[in-house]
């Protein structure tokens, strides 16, 4: 079983919808099971990300904000 | 046993889309939504931008309708293809800067490589004939499906009635007799429908949802082209017409000022590809200035920016003067008097 790995994405500056597509474009790239971190500034990523986890079968599994910047890791569903 | 049909539903945020593909799945047919980024979406950007617009709900409505619908929803940037559609549109601009016939044909031309690509049936789209004047009237329905190249796998469930039928109507994918024959631009037909579907929250944006139909946007857009001597831009370019007082008191350079914390906040993104001024004696917006400057050019627009300060009504202020790789200055000036701001500098 190949084992889970976990990235970075740096969204920072880009509105929304930008962070989920670059979100949705990282994701291919990846396994199920592999976790992704996306660092984002526009608020509306807290909403729109997890929104799109929940319509393509993905997990969040924590949000933070802090300083004017918002971090939400996910984990790839089934493909 | 028939084979599973597919159809994508080009999803804006709005009830319409969101009925049309509504009305399809009612029909059995698998329905996965798609919807296209160009940079000129209204969804989104300005209270993600505007820190007063936070009582606003913070939601990408597209991604909102697909989660109601219980759809799978594809966002696709078009931001570099789309410029040909709005530097040379075929059909030309509308009232303001919206090409939209020639948009339309685009993203249902984009949809249609979708399905090829994604091994899937048919087009939806939310269309209603006589709801848009430009890209939605009877004359204009063949058009957007030939020139797209979707020709009739292209279906109009809000309106399809008054319309020739299309393959998955004659292939009886869809039972033409549960289509609609909606025309006009009057909502109630729609707010009916929804309320029958049990559908009682949805967005209706009174301009659209593209800044181009938008008069200040597309003054600002085209002072950006005449600024630069040519019609081409970069997202940063159309981002940053959303935000901000943009004031040109001469050809070469313009002023981007801040109104309110949250714009300051994104402003402050671009301090290392513009310079930039703030006042340093008294609380004031971060500006940008755009354009190439001389000495005397840096003071007067100093003189501006002094103008949207707390102490516009001194004799003089400092202006800290901040270059693109970070370095500081601080001039002495004496803010323009209400009267010297003149109107036709805002842009």
């Amino acid at each position: 079983m190949q084992e889970a790995i976990r990235e970075t994405l740096n969204a920072r500056r880009l509105l929304c919808p930008l962070p989920v597509i670059r979100t949705q474009d990282k994701v291919k790239q990846l396994n199920t099971g592999d976790q992704l971190e996306i660092i984002c500034t526009d608020p509306g990523v807290m909403h729109d990300i997890p929104a799109w986890c929940r319509i393509n079968g993905h997990k969040v599994l924590e949000t933070n904000s802090g300083n004017h910047e918002y971090i939400i890791i996910i984990e790839v569903g089934a493909k | 046993m028939s084979k599973q049909r597919k159809a994508v539903a080009l999803i804006s945020g709005g009830l319409d889309s969101m009925l049309a593909a509504k009305i399809v799945m009612e029909q059995g047919v698998h329905v996965e939504g798609i919807n296209f980024f160009t940079g000129f979406c209204v969804e989104g950007h300005t209270h993600a931008i505007r820190a007063q617009d936070n009582a606003k709900p913070n939601r990408n409505n597209a991604l909102w309708v697909a989660e109601q619908l219980g759809i799978k929803l594809h966002i696709v940037d078009v931001i570099q293809e789309y410029k040909k559609v709005l530097i040379n549109p075929k059909h030309g601009y509308g009232t303001h800067m919206n090409p939209c016939l020639d948009c339309k044909i685009f993203m249902v031309n984009k949809a249609k490589q979708w399905i090829v690509e994604n091994d899937f049936d048919f087009i939806i789209t939310g269309e209603v004939i006589g709801q848009r004047p430009m890209s939605q009237t009877k004359s204009k329905m063949p058009i957007v499906a030939k020139q797209s190249g979707a020709d009739d796998l292209l279906l109009r469930p809000m309106c399809a009635k008054n319309l020739p039928a299309t393959k998955p109507e004659l292939e009886g994918w869809v039972d033409r007799e549960k289509l609609h024959d909606i025309t006009g631009r009057s909502r109630k037909p729609q707010i009916e429908m929804a309320k029958q579907f049990g559908i009682d929250d949805y967005s209706q944006p009174a301009g659209g949802c593209c800044f181009l139909t938008d008069k200040y946007y597309s003054a600002k857009l085209v002072d950006l082209w005449k600024a630069q001597g040519d019609k081409d831009y970069e997202l940063d370019d159309i981002m940053l017409l959303k935000v901000g007082r943009h004031i040109r008191p001469k050809p070469n350079f313009k002023l981007i000022v801040a109104r309110e914390e949250g714009e300051g906040r994104f402003l402050q993104g671009y301090k290392k590809e513009f310079i930039s001024m703030h006042c340093s004696s008294h609380p004031g917006p971060l500006t940008l200035i755009d354009g190439e400057m001389s000495a005397e050019d840096l003071y007067f627009a100093a003189r501006v920016v002094a103008r949207y300060a707390q102490g516009r009504d001194e004799d003089q202020v400092d202006i800290t003067i901040t270059q693109k790789d970070g370095s500081e200055r601080i001039i002495q000036v004496k803010p323009f008097s209400k009267a010297e701001v003149l109107n036709e500098w805002h842009v």
